[in-house]
C-alpha cells in the first residue's frame, strides 16, 4: 500500500517520524505553514521558516525515499497581527517560484476575527492572482461552524475555482456544505481529540472518496502521523478493495495536488 | 460498511470504555462541587447533558454526530 501524507508538519517531528512513515509505505508528504506553537515577532522568522520547509525538509525526507512539498502562507492564528502579517505577504510571490512550494496554505480563520479575515482575503486573492491551489484551516471545536460558513461566503464573492481550493479539518456538520459547493474536503485525524480514523472512514462511506483527502494531525502537539494508516485499515476491514484504499490514501492527494506540475506523483492503477 | 452485529462485536467495548469515562468525570465534578459548596453549574456540564439527552433519545435517522456537533458550535 502506498500513501500520500497531505498535511505533515515535519518541522516539529523527529526524524523517525521520516524512517517509520516509509516503512509504511508514505511516499511523499506536504507541509503546509503553520503555527509553532508560539507567535513569532519578526517578519525574519517566517522567510527562515519558509525557507526550512522549502529547502531543509525535503533534503531530510530525500534520505528515507519521501518526496516532501510545502505549502506557504502565514497561518490564521498570527494573522491577528496584521502589521507582521503584511510584512510576510510581500516576500510570499519570491517562495511561490520553489520547486517543492506546491499552493498557499494553510490560510484561513482560528477564532473567525476581523483581522484573521483580512489576511485570509488578501492571501486568497494572492493565490488567484497567481493562479496557485489553495489550503484552508478551518477551526476547531466551537467554532468550525461558523468558521466553514465565513470560508464558504468569501470563496463565493472572490469566485474562487473550488477544484483548486481544499478546505481542510471537516467534521460531520461541516463536510456536505464544503462538496456540495464543489471544493475538495480535508479529514483531519488526532489519535485522541476532534476528528477519529473510525469517523473519517464513517464519512469516506456516506459521501464517497471524490474530493475527500485524508491526513493525519501531525505536528508539535499529542498526534500522530499513523491515524493515517489506522484509517486505511478500518476502511479496509470494512469490505473497500486494495484499489478503493489507493484512491483514498494515494491518489486523491495526488490528483489535487498534481494540479501543479511541480507536484509529479501519479495515480496509481492496480492491474485487475 | 460493516454489519450491525459487527459494529456492536467491535465496538461496544470501546463505547463502554468512553461512557465510564463520562460517568467518572461527571462524579468528579459532583464531587468536587460539593466539597466547594457552589451552586452554579458550569455551562459545559449542561452542553453535555444537552449532548446526552440526544443519544438518548431514539432516532429516525443515524444523525446523532452533527446533531450534537450543532450543539457543541458556538452561535453563529
Amino acid at each position: 500500500m502506498y500513501y500520500i501524507q497531505p498535511h505533515y508538519h515535519g518541522i516539529s517531528r523527529t526524524t523517525d517520524d521520516y524512517v517509520r512513515m516509509a516503512q509504511a509505505g508514505v511516499v511523499a508528504v506536504a507541509e503546509p505553514s503553520f503555527w509553532a506553537g508560539f507567535d513569532r515577532r519578526h517578519p525574519e522568522t517566517f522567510l527562515d521558516y519558509f525557507r526550512q520547509i522549502s529547502e531543509f525538509e525535503p533534503t531530510r525526507a530525500a534520505i528515507y525515499g519521501i518526496q516532501h512539498y510545502c505549502w506557504i502562507a502565514v497561518n490564521p492564528k498570527e494573522s491577528e497581527n496584521l502589521e507582521l502579517s503584511r510584512e510576510v505577504l510581500k516576500a510570499i510571490p519570491d517562495f511561490l517560484a520553489r520547486p517543492t512550494v506546491v499552493g498557499i496554505g494553510e490560510i484561513g480563520l482560528n477564532k473567525n476575527t476581523a483581522h484573521e479575515l483580512t489576511i485570509f482575503r488578501q492571501q486568497m486573492e494572492m493565490a488567484i492572482q497567481h493562479r496557485q491551489l489553495v489550503l484552508i484551516h478551518t477551526p476547531h471545536l466551537g467554532d468550525k461552524k461558523k468558521g466553514t460558513q465565513i470560508t464558504l461566503d468569501l470563496l463565493r464573492e472572490l469566485r474562487a475555482d473550488p477544484e483548486r481550493v481544499w478546505i481542510d479539518h471537516v467534521e460531520e456538520h461541516t463536510i456536505k456544505p464544503v462538496l456540495d459547493a464543489g471544493y475538495w474536503a480535508g479529514m483531519t485525524l488526532y489519535p485522541q481529540t476532534k476528528m477519529s480514523p473510525r469517523r473519517a472512514a464513517d464519512m469516506l462511506e456516506l459521501y464517497g472518496s471524490e474530493r475527500l483527502l485524508v491526513n493525519s494531525a501531525a505536528d508539535w502537539g499529542p498526534s500522530s502521523p499513523f491515524t493515517l494508516q489506522e484509517c486505511a485499515m478500518e476502511y479496509q476491514q470494512r469490505g473497500h478493495t486494495p484499489q478503493e484504499l489507493l484512491e483514498v490514501f494515494h491518489n486523491n492527494p495526488a490528483r489535487f495536488m498534481g494540479q501543479n506540475p511541480k507536484f509529479d506523483i501519479q495515480p496509481i492503477r492496480l492491474a485487475s | 460498511m460493516l454489519y450491525k452485529s459487527m459494529v456492536m462485536e467491535r465496538d461496544y467495548p470501546d463505547c463502554r470504555c468512553m461512557l465510564l469515562e463520562l460517568s467518572a468525570t461527571l462524579d468528579r465534578y459532583d464531587r468536587a462541587a460539593a466539597t466547594e459548596g457552589t451552586a452554579a453549574v458550569d455551562a459545559r456540564l449542561k452542553l453535555l447533558q444537552q449532548c446526552l439527552a440526544v443519544l438518548a433519545q431514539p432516532s429516525a435517522r443515524p444523525d446523532r454526530t452533527p446533531r450534537i456537533l450543532e450543539l457543541l458550535s458556538n452561535p453563529a
